[in-house]
This record gives C-alpha cells, sequence and structure tokens, in this order.
C-alpha cells in the first residue's frame, strides 16, 4: 500500500531565512514524483520536509501543511520518529553503518521497534526486503560480511533495502544516483520503476535524462535569486513537462539554457 | 634522517631552482645552525626520555642488588622476608584498582557529559559548557587532595556505610566502612573526578566527528534520538572511547596527591574499598616515605617508581597506537 | 495546467475516511518503551553533566569559603619563620617566591626546547627521527609527574650526592612535564600558518630560517604564547614532583640554586599534613584549625594564580591573533 501527499501553502526558514516559498502540490500513490532544479533551489530541502528530517538542523521550521492522506504531518499530536518511519528516505551518499554487516543494516530499522524479532521472521525480512532492492543474488552468500565493502551502487541499492525493510508508505530519494557511476545509475533507476508498484516514490535529481525516465510526474523548482526563497515554478506529466511546458523558466532550464 | 645526515639537504623543502641561486655561503651558514639547533631539540627529547628510564635504572639498582634482609634492616618500613617484588606487589596493586575504580566511575560519566555536549546542549550553550568541564582540568591536585580529605570524606561516609550495609557481601563494599572514610573508593572518586576533563575531551572530539551521514540514516528509520546515538554514534566512537579511557587510566595511576591526601595506606592484597588501612598506590607512597628515607630507603622508592614508569609508559602507548590506528582506519574510508 | 492551485482529492475511492484514521494513527503512534528509553537517556545525559558540576562548583566554593578569611595582604606578605603551634601568624610570601622562580626555571627551560622541537617537527622532520620524537612527546605526557621528580632527583644526585635539595631541580622536574605540552600546543599552532606565506618569503628571496624566524613564528606567536601560558599553568599546581626535589622549609630562600625553598601547593599540603594545632584552654592567641586554614588560603592564591594564567592565555589568543582569511 502506498498513500498520496497533500502540500498546501508551504513555507520553510532557516531562523528568519525562508529558504523555500509557498508550495503547493499534490504527490500521486503508487507513481514516481521527480523534483528538478537548479542548484540551491530549494528542492532537497522541500523533499526533507516530507519527512520533517529538515528539523535535524537546528532554526529550521515550517507553515502550511503537508498533509498524509489528509493528515497533516506537523499536527500536534503527530511524533516526528513516527513520521519517518512511514516516509523513508535514501540519500545522495550512500551510508550504510560502517561498524554493521549487510544482514544488521538491513534490519537496522526494524530492531528499533521489534528487538525480539525471530531469526525466521528475520532472515525472511532480509531477503525480501534484498530481493526488493535486486541485491539479494549478488550479496546472499556474504550477508554476515560489512556493508562498506560492497560498490558504490551496491551500497545504495543496500539502503534502499534497509529502508523498505521497514515498509514505509512513501520513499523519499534525495539524488540517490550522483555519487554513483552509469551502469550502478541503470541499476537504481531500474529498480525505481519496479518499486512504484507498493510506494509512492518521490526523486530528487539534477539529471533530466533521469527525470524523464523514471517519472510519472515532474516538478521544477527556481530561484530568482541567490538570498530569495526558492519557489516551485510548475509541476506536470512528465511528458508535458518535457514537451511543452507552460513557463519560460522551465523551457530554458530543460533545454540546457541555464542550471 | 635528516639529523644523522647534516651535510645534504640543507634545506630541502623550498622550490629547487630559487634554492641554487640564492644560497650564499653566510645563509647556508645559517640556515645550517638553525636547522641543527632545531633538530637538536627534538632529538633532546629523545635523550631526556632514555635519561628518565636510565636514571631511573642506575638509582633503583642498589636497592635491586641488595639482599632483602640487609633492605630490611637498613630501611625501617620495609618489611622482614620480603623481597623486593614482594614489596612492591601489593603497592601494584593498590595502584590498578584506585585506577580501575576510578575509570569505572569516570568512563560512563564522561560520555554522558560528552554526549551532552555533543548531541543534547543547544548548540549555543555548548561550547561554553565545554569550557565549564574543561575548567576542572585546571584544578591544581594538591587542592583536589584538600577537598577530598576534608569536605569530600565527610560527605560520602553516609553512602560508604550504606553501600557497606546494602552491598556489604560483594568483596569490593564488604564492611564495616572506616570512619572517617580514608579508604580507597574516596580517593577513586576524587582521582575520576580528575580525570574526567581528558576522557571527556577525547569522547566529545570523536563523537562530534561521526558522519552526519549516518546519523541521519539512522533517523530516517525512524530512530530516536537515542536510538540513532546507539546505532551511529557510539559504534563508530568505540575505539576513541576506549583510547580516551586508557589515557584517563595513565593520568589516574600516576596521580599523587589525592591518594596521599585522602587514604589511610596499608599494604596488603585487599579489595575492601570501603575500609581504611589496607592499600596503597606507588605514587602516594612514594611522597609519603621519601622526606624521612635513607639513601638505601630512596632507593627502594625508585625502584617502585620505575615499576610505575613501565606501567603508564604501556598504558599509554597502547592509547596512542589505538588512536592512530583508528586515524589509519578513517583516512582509508 | 500551472498546479500552484490546490490539489484535487481524486484518488481514494470510497474509504478514504478510513484511510485518514489509519494513517492519523500511525502517525501518532508512540511507542512507549521507546519513548521511554529515549527520555529516561536524556535525563541521565542531562545528569551526568550535573554531577560532573557538583565538584567543580563544591571545590570553588569551599576553597573561597574557607579561605578568604585568612586570605590578606599580611597572609601574602610574610613566611612561616618562626611560627609554631596555633599561633594567629604566618603566610605564603616564601612559598610565592618559590613558585615563582622555580616556574619560570622552568619555562626557560622548556620554552626554547618546545618550540624548537615544534619547529624541527613541523619544518624540517621527516623519517624515522621526526616520528620516533612525535610518539615520544606523546609518551612523554604521559609521564607521571612524581616520576618527573625522581627523575631530576636522580639527575642531581649524580652530580651532588643523595641528598640534594635545591630550586633549580624543581625547575628541570617541571620541564620534564612542561616540555611536551608546549611542544604539542606551537605545532599545532605552526601547522595553522598557511604554507603560501613561507612560499612568498621564500619566493622574495629570504632564506628558510630567516622566513621561520620572521614569518612563521611571528605569525604563530599568539597562539604560542597561549599554549606557553597553559604550560606554565599546568606545572603552577604540581606537587609531588616539587616535594621530592625542592623539599621544604619555612623561612625565604630566593637561591634557585642552593638550598631548600617552599612551593605554594606544597605549602597547601605541609600545612594540611600538619593537622590540627595543640592549644590549651587558657591560650588566647592560638587558633586549633590555622593550619587548615593557612591550607584554604594558599590553595585560594594557587587557584587565583591558575585561574589568572588561564584567562590571560585566552585574552592573548583572543587579541592577538593574526588576522588569518
Amino acid at each position: 500500500m502506498s498513500q498520496r501527499i497533500d502540500v498546501k501553502d508551504l513555507n520553510i526558514y532557516y531562523g528568519d531565512f525562508l529558504a523555500v516559498q509557498d508550495v503547493s502540490m499534490a504527490i500521486e500513490p503508487q507513481s514516481v514524483t521527480a523534483f528538478i532544479g537548479p542548484s540551491g533551489c530549494g528542492k532537497s530541502t522541500f523533499l526533507r520536509t516530507l519527512n520533517r528530517m529538515h528539523e535535524v538542523i537546528p532554526g529550521a521550521r515550517v507553515e502550511g501543511t503537508v498533509a498524509m492522506e489528509g493528515v497533516d504531518l506537523y499536527g500536534d499530536d503527530v511524533d516526528p520518529v513516527a513520521v519517518r518511519r512511514q516516509v523513508g528516505m535514501v540519500f545522495q551518499r550512500p551510508n550504510p553503518f560502517p561498524t554493521m554487516s549487510i544482514e544488521e543494516n538491513v534490519l537496522a530499522g526494524v530492531r528499533l521497534v521489534n528487538k525480539r524479532i525471530s531469526k525466521a521472521d528475520a532472515a525472511e525480512l532480509v531477503e525480501t526486503s534484498l530481493r526488493g532492492a535486486n541485491l539479494w543474488e549478488e550479496v546472499k552468500d556474504r550477508l554476515a560480511k560489512p556493508g562498506s565493502g560492497l560498490s558504490g551502487g551496491q551500497q545504495q541499492r543496500l539502503c534502499i533495502a534497509r529502508a523498505i525493510a521497514v515498509k514505509p508508505q512513501v520513499l523519499l530519494m534525495d539524488e540517490p544516483c550522483s555519487a554513483l557511476d552509469p551502469i550502478s545509475t541503470l541499476a537504481i533507476e531500474d529498480l525505481i520503476s519496479e518499486l512504484k508498484r507498493d510506494f509512492t516514490i518521490v526523486i530528487v535529481t539534477h539529471n533530466m535524462q533521469q527525470a524523464a525516465r523514471v517519472s510519472d510526474r515532474t516538478a521544477f523548482f527556481n530561484i530568482a535569486g541567490t538570498g530569495k526563497p526558492g519557489r516551485l515554478i510548475e509541476m506536470d506529466e512528465t511528458g508535458v513537462m518535457f514537451a511543452s511546458p507552460t513557463e519560460k523558466a522551465t523551457e530554458d532550464y530543460i533545454s540546457g539554457r541555464f542550471g | 634522517m635528516s639529523a644523522t645526515s647534516p651535510p645534504t639537504a640543507a634545506d630541502r623543502p623550498q622550490p629547487a631552482p630559487r634554492r641554487g641561486a640564492r644560497r650564499t655561503p653566510r645563509d647556508h651558514g645559517a640556515n645550517r645552525a638553525f636547522r641543527l639547533v632545531s633538530t637538536g631539540s627534538g632529538v633532546l627529547i629523545l635523550v631526556v626520555l632514555a635519561a628518565v628510564a636510565v636514571f631511573l635504572v642506575v638509582q633503583a639498582w642498589p636497592a635491586i642488588s641488595t639482599p632483602s634482609d640487609e633492605l630490611a634492616d637498613a630501611v625501617s618500613w620495609f618489611p622482614q622476608d620480603t623481597s623486593l617484588l614482594e614489596f612492591i606487589g601489593p603497592l601494584v596493586f593498590g595502584t590498578l584498582l584506585a585506577s580501575a575504580l576510578a575509570l569505572v566511575i569516570a568512563v560512563p560519566l564522561a560520555i554522558g557529559i560528552a554526549l551532552f555536549i555533543s548531541h543534547y546542549a543547544p548548540r549555543r550553550l555548548a561550547q561554553a559548557l565545554g569550557y565549564a568541564v574543561d575548567l576542572l582540568a585546571a584544578i591544581p591536585s594538591v587542592v583536589y587532595g584538600l577537598w577530598g580529605a576534608i569536605v569530600l570524606v565527610g560527605f560520602v561516609h553516609p553512602i560508604w556505610v550504606w553501600l557497606a550495609d546494602v552491598l556489604g557481601w560483594f568483596p569490593l563494599f564488604a564492611g564495616p566502612a572506616s570512619d572517617p572514610s580514608r579508604v580507597l573508593l574516596t580517593a577513586s572518586v576524587v582521582l575520576a573526578v580528575m580525570i574526567l576533563p581528558i576522557v571527556t575531551a577525547v569522547c566529545r572530539e570523536v563523537f562530534l566527528q561521526t558522519p552526519k551521514l549516518h546519523e541521519e540514516a539512522a533517523l530516517a528509520l525512524g530512530a530516536t534520538r537515542w536510538e540513532m546515538v546507539r546505532t551511529a554514534v557510539l559504534p563508530f566512537a568505540l575505539s576513541g572511547i576506549v583510547s580516551g579511557a586508557m589515557l584517563g587510566l595513565g593520568r589516574a595511576l600516576g596521580e599523587t596527591m589525592a591518594v596521599l591526601m585522602i587514604l589511610s595506606p596499608g599494604f596488603v592484597y585487599s579489595f575492601a574499598v570501603l575500609q581504611a588501612g589496607k592499600q596503597q598506590t606507588i605514587a602516594a607512597n612514594i611522597a609519603a616515605q621519601y622526606p624521612e628515607a635513607p639513601p638505601l630507603g630512596v632507593n627502594t622508592l625508585i625502584a617502585t617508581g620505575l615499576a610505575l614508569f613501565v606501567i603508564t609508559m604501556v598504558v599509554n602507548m597502547a592509547a596512542r597506537a589505538i588512536v592512530a590506528r583508528r586515524k589509519d582506519f578513517s583516512g582509508a574510508n | 495546467m500551472t498546479t500552484l492551485t490546490s490539489p484535487s482529492p481524486a484518488g481514494a475511492p470510497g474509504s478514504s475516511d478510513e484511510r485518514t484514521l489509519a494513517v492519523a494513527a500511525s502517525l501518532r503512534q508512540v511507542d512507549a518503551r521507546r519513548f521511554r528509553t529515549d527520555r529516561i537517556m536524556q535525563v541521565l545525559v542531562y545528569l551526568a553533566f550535573a554531577l560532573a558540576m557538583v565538584p567543580l562548583v563544591s571545590v570553588a566554593w569551599t576553597v573561597v569559603d574557607k579561605g578568604i578569611d585568612r586570605f590578606s595582604p599580611y597572609f601574602l606578605q610574610h613566611s612561616m619563620r618562626g611560627v609554631f603551634g596555633g599561633m594567629d601568624a604566618g603566610g605564603i610570601y616564601h612559598a610565592i617566591v618559590g613558585t615563582l622562580e622555580i616556574t619560570a626555571g622552568a619555562a626557560v627551560i622548556s620554552v626554547p626546547i618546545g618550540i624548537l622541537t615544534a619547529i624541527y617537527l613541523v619544518e624540517y622532520g621527516t623519517g624515522h627521527v621526526a616520528r620516533a620524537v612525535t610518539f615520544f612527546v606523546d609518551v612523554m605526557t604521559g609521564i607521571p609527574s612524581i616520576v618527573a621528580g625522581l627523575f631530576a632527583y636522580a639527575l642531581f644526585a649524580l652530580f651532588f650526592g643523595a641528598g640534594a635539595r635545591f630550586g633549580l631541580m624543581g625547575s628541570v622536574a617541571l620541564s620534564v612535564l612542561m616540555i611536551p605540552v608546549v611542544v604539542r600546543s606551537t605545532e599545532e599552532m605552526l601547522k595553522l600558518v598557511p604554507n603560501e606565506l613561507r612560499e612568498a618569503s621564500y619566493a622574495l628571496g629570504v632564506p628558510k630560517w630567516l622566513t621561520i624566524v620572521k614569518v612563521v613564528l611571528r605569525t604563530a606567536v599568539a597562539g604560542i604564547v597561549t599554549g606557553v601560558m597553559l604550560a606554565v599553568a599546568r606545572v603552577v599546581g604540581e606537587t609531588a614532583p616539587l616535594l621530592v626535589t625542592v623539599g621544604v622549609i619555612d623561612s625565604i630562600n630566593y637561591n634557585l640554586f642552593a638550598g631548600r625553598m617552599m612551593t605554594l601547593p606544597v605549602y597547601v599540603y605541609d600545612q594540611y599534613s600538619k593537622g590540627l594545632a595543640p592549644c590549651s584552654s587558657s591560650a588566647t592567641d592560638c587558633i586549633t584549625t590555622i593550619n587548615y586554614d593557612r591550607a584554604w588560603a594558599a590553595a585560594l592564591t594557587l587557584i587565583l594564580i591558575v585561574m589568572l594564567l588561564n584567562l590571560l592565555a585566552r585574552l592573548v589568543s583572543r587579541y592577538f591573533s593574526p588576522r588569518m582569511r
């Protein structure tokens, strides 16, 4: 099962600094939504407000609502820890825990909630998660080896396996391929199109071909200048966005005239 | 290398073309003299350290070579029918016991304080609070000794009595708790306070070095702050914590005044840390006996000092080796 | 479609209320055990810090409270000569003289050696020797202070016989403790000097040694001074090595090269170990706790000196550091 997210009138601040202004959008379930835009336009910042990860930085706060199936993630009785279990995240650089084995990495999130998971259940979960991340065949013989021994692309798929092992509704990906070689990138892209059957996927990318390849809908963010807030310029079906965007800025960016 | 072959590579790190062009004889002489003087200082450190070892051995030798019955005749506090090693044994035991207890008290506290500064305290306050902990290191040991002997001894007494009552079955806390509490546990508490700053400083450093990447990975999996610390920070920092603890141990082993002023000494192998007159540490014993010691007594004390030197050297080198290996490790990643 | 308008809630079929409730539950879900563990650990972490502040506050408060009464110009200007029993007299002038001279002696020995060694390590050192020096400076940091005292004693006993006790021995003992601290801090400071400065100087044709003296040292001087002051602050409170090398005396001795000297930390210990003074009930000029009172007042003086050095060091590093980009 996957769920929809509706964002309404969202402003994101770091202290007094307005980083992202007035974003409203709908993120559909069982689809891939891509965020594109030049560096510093606030697309990663916005992504991190979808699972309240931006709160890690002191002074960060939001105005407006981010609603998951109508429930505001910033409501008074919502626990950010619970939000992050429902909305998982994969980061720019692969970050498996260096002190844990491959198996322990996959189970890291689950072990937080359920300390006494049975051996059989754990093994099954490890296998389904790693299969889900297209990594099982490559690592099934060395589950007890440290995760840091894998290649970059494998590490990133391990991180995806770790994220889906806790069975979130939504999966956020913050430029998941920017640190990877083309072959690994392809593997992750294939994986994304499989994962959207089970999850709502939001991906930030610098690579417009990637957005065109993997996403169903694309949102373009832009920034008017340094010190100005980032804004959502336009959002539509990916095919429409790349073929005939409404806004001039979108067209300029997509055709490579800036950014 | 360059120290042993002075004529070559006089000013090696300089850009090559300039060197040929500018090297007038006068410059060469001054350059060379300056390099030799600074190299000499470096080598002097090696010499000093070697001298410490050699002089201690030389001065300890009379005690080592004299038969123990003669030693006992010449030195009033040297027990009859005891060899030098049997004399040093309980002192080493007392030193290790006092330091180990100090470590047991200090390390969990230091980890807590370091976490407080690195991950819990409001960021603006963190640095000021760090200074406050560093201030603990600025207080001279003799002041800690005075405070421990006059204030702390009275303060802890009811706690030690209670410990002896409740946990008396455990050898460490065997009663009755002595009054006044001039016992090893009180001394260890003061030692713990004294090593707290160094252990905290090392822990704080490694906690702050935890990659943001791993902390965020834990948080994104839905970890609470403590779960994040447990999955990302502590495993990463483990070797750093160990080496910080070892450095603290090195300090505690050699600390003299706190033990000298607080502990009522004894010379037996005993785990009863709530009873006075059981243990003594090497350093405190030297300071206590030295002023009144006859020549052969001084030699005996220096022999015990040599033992202390060796123990602290081993502990410190181990700590440094762990730190160095950790550096290699993180450099490779 | 330019989006930005409010999104349409089209997707969810019929059961959307149920889904909303389920999601609300999953987001509110507070796992009591995990929440409790998190809170307990937070409390423990705060408690650890609070607990560490207890001895700091207690020591500071006790020393001031018990030391302030006897801390007076008279106390600072008189020695213990001719003072006995519970007499309401005596001071620490001789100890201040000794502490100043012996610490200054230690600084005179350690500062050149320490700074030159740091220069060697940063500007010249490579290979086995440099690595050995670095390693043994670390090891030297860990030498117990009493062992440093024994070393100084053993060294001077070679030349002056077994009973030798004078100020310079204390200076040597303290410099064994001080040198590694000076080396470490100076090394840190020299490493902070940007390489461009050195290269700029070489490019002007300045020889290496002059570059080090005029450019590198001058840039780092505030940091080096700070490090030296912190090192002095550290050794000024050392007791054990002075106890075995310089001994104890009641009168003033200005001569660093002959005769025992008193120092502040040893004075504190000496007064403490004298214990309570015997006073007959008829005596008027007799204070039972006089020795402890003097010990506390001397401890107060010592802490003031150490804090002053620390403060000065911080001020020097704040106001005299070169403005580096």
